[in-house]
């Protein structure tokens, strides 16, 4: 029990030490408040935005846009992925194509997206789509390509019919690596959600920090920049939890906290 | 080798077979693996094939099984020429090929007949692989006994009427594997379903056939009959002397 405490503390030690030295640094005058100020300040800043109900917005806003093109982009890589994984001529067909694409940097399309879409909601839509398209498409493809054909042989030997045998063995089998692909996924959704609501937006928490920027309130700033941790950080701990309770079959997964 | 087969006299006793395989080949592009077999197996009989690793023995599994066609020749099951997988034939294998995913229960109900009373089915089987009390374990954390006992019980649950065993205990430690083939025969002696079982281990054909088949480059090149009483003691001067028969045909050929 006692090293099961330890071992919740361990993880925060470093951030809470960190923490600590730099309320100290700005407390002694060493930091100024123009260049970075303390974490109090951000916290105050945090709770100043609450109450006049525009941090609880700007959150929305970005939670929704992210929440939408990794909808979009998920679905569409999951469905691809299943299709190229189950059909080898989809695969011959398809995937030397998306794999060229997806060499290009999806964020060096900004200026064509925006003579596409304008600077409006479709763009940063788009943007977010195609990045989290290709993380989620290849686990799906290699997760079914990695499924042990004996599980297969077996499936077919005990007279599954095809929905059956995707339902039974293939989809549970290629469910760890789709997960992995989610949790890249996750990771670009955030990025892509940083630059597409620094370039113009009238929402979001992009748009909060850049204008916070306008009028040099770098507590602001810096408060966006935590909320993008927290929000990153928070996405992770759902999909763990998605593994934990998905793939608790899995041994690898039960001891991983 | 003929003179082998021809000392067998056809038994009147034996009921209509099962499954009649009937002048089979089987091509892997220019390499012939197995080269016109013969092969009946009638209810409720267990066939043993010996052979060296490579000389077919597997790939005439799957054929029964359904899981390869033959390039020559024809199989039938119950009189009807096998075509696609074979409904009557349960195929197990070395690696018990459990789901992960799936409980010892959620592997086995997936094997019985889609009844409603599936899962009591299931349990049934399970019982009788003496397992009831790990239905709800992940298989990943069952000794590789134990997974082979449950792939056992998914055969019986599937309630089909030909066991085909591809070395099931091949992977098994000296001890355990007396236990499964105890454990084999017993429950083949009560639900009385065919057995066609493929091992090197001698031994483990003697004790276990009624009919010992040794297959060689494709071909069987001896058989014999066993009626000795059940369960057999290995130590038998009878079974020693057949064993030492057979293998050093197994050996020498």
């Amino acid at each position: 029990m006692k090293s099961a405490a330890i071992n919740q503390i361990l993880p925060w030690l470093l951030p809470l030490g960190l923490l600590a030295v730099w309320q100290s640094l700005s407390s002694a005058g060493i930091l100024t408040g123009r260049i970075l100020p303390s974490p109090v300040a951000v916290v105050l800043a945090g709770v100043h935005l609450t109450q006049t109900g525009e941090l609880p917005l700007h959150l929305f806003e970005s939670f929704r846009r992210a929440a939408t093109g990794l909808l979009i982009g998920g679905s569409i890589g999951f469905l691809l992925g299943l299709l190229n994984g189950l059909s080898v001529l989809a695969d011959r067909v398809l995937d030397s194509s998306v794999q060229m694409v997806r060499n290009i940097p999806h964020l060096a399309m900004i200026p064509l997206v925006i003579l596409w879409f304008g600077i409006g909601e479709e763009a940063k839509l788009f943007l977010i789509t195609i990045g989290v398209f290709f993380p989620i498409y290849i686990n799906t493809v290699h997760g079914i390509r990695s499924i042990d054909p004996r599980l297969i042989e077996m499936g077919r030997s005990y007279g599954l019919s095809r929905l059956g045998l995707f339902l039974n063995v293939i989809l549970p089998g290629a469910l760890p690596s789709i997960l992995v692909g989610l949790r890249y996924a996750l990771g670009i959704m955030w990025l892509t959600l940083i630059v597409a609501e620094t370039i113009a937006c009238d929402n979001g928490i992009g748009y909060m920090t850049m204008n916070a920027r306008d009028f040099l309130q770098t507590d602001v700033v810096l408060l966006g920049i935590c909320l993008y941790a927290l929000l990153g950080k928070a996405a992770d701990m759902v999909t763990r939890l998605l593994e934990r309770r998905l793939l608790s079959w899995n041994p690898a997964y039960n001891s991983i906290t | 080798m003929v003179q082998a087969i021809l000392n067998q006299p056809i038994q009147e006793t034996r009921k209509t077979p099962l499954v009649q395989v009937s002048r089979v080949s089987k091509q892997f592009g220019k390499k012939r693996v197995l080269h016109e077999i013969d092969l009946e197996v009638a209810e409720h009989e267990l066939v043993v094939v010996v052979g060296r690793s490579g000389c077919g023995k597997s790939t005439m599994l799957r054929l029964l099984a359904g899981l390869e066609t033959a390039t020559e020749g024809q199989i039938f099951v119950d009189g009807l020429g096998l075509r696609g997988a074979n409904a009557v034939a349960r195929l197990m294998f070395q690696n018990s090929a459990l789901l992960p995913w799936k409980t010892v229960l959620g592997n086995v109900v997936l094997a019985a007949p889609r009844t409603s009373d599936a899962p009591a089915v299931a349990m049934e089987a399970l019982s009788q692989v003496g397992l009831a009390d790990r239905a709800k374990d992940w298989p990943a954390i069952l000794s590789g006994g134990q997974q082979q006992r449950v792939a056992l019980a998914r055969a019986l649950a599937s309630q089909a009427g030909l066991l085909l065993l591809d070395e099931p205990l091949g992977a098994l430690d000296a001890l355990t594997r007396l236990e499964m083939q105890a454990l084999i025969e017993k429950i083949w002696i009560k639900r009385r379903f065919s057995i066609v079982l493929v091992t090197h281990d001698v031994e483990e054909a003697v004790t276990l056939g009624d009919r010992v088949l040794v297959m060689d480059r494709g071909q069987f090149v001896l058989e014999k009959e066993i009626l000795m009483a059940r369960p057999r003691t290995r130590t038998s001067p009878e079974l020693v002397e057949l064993k030492e028969e057979i293998l050093s045909r197994v050996m020498g050929s």
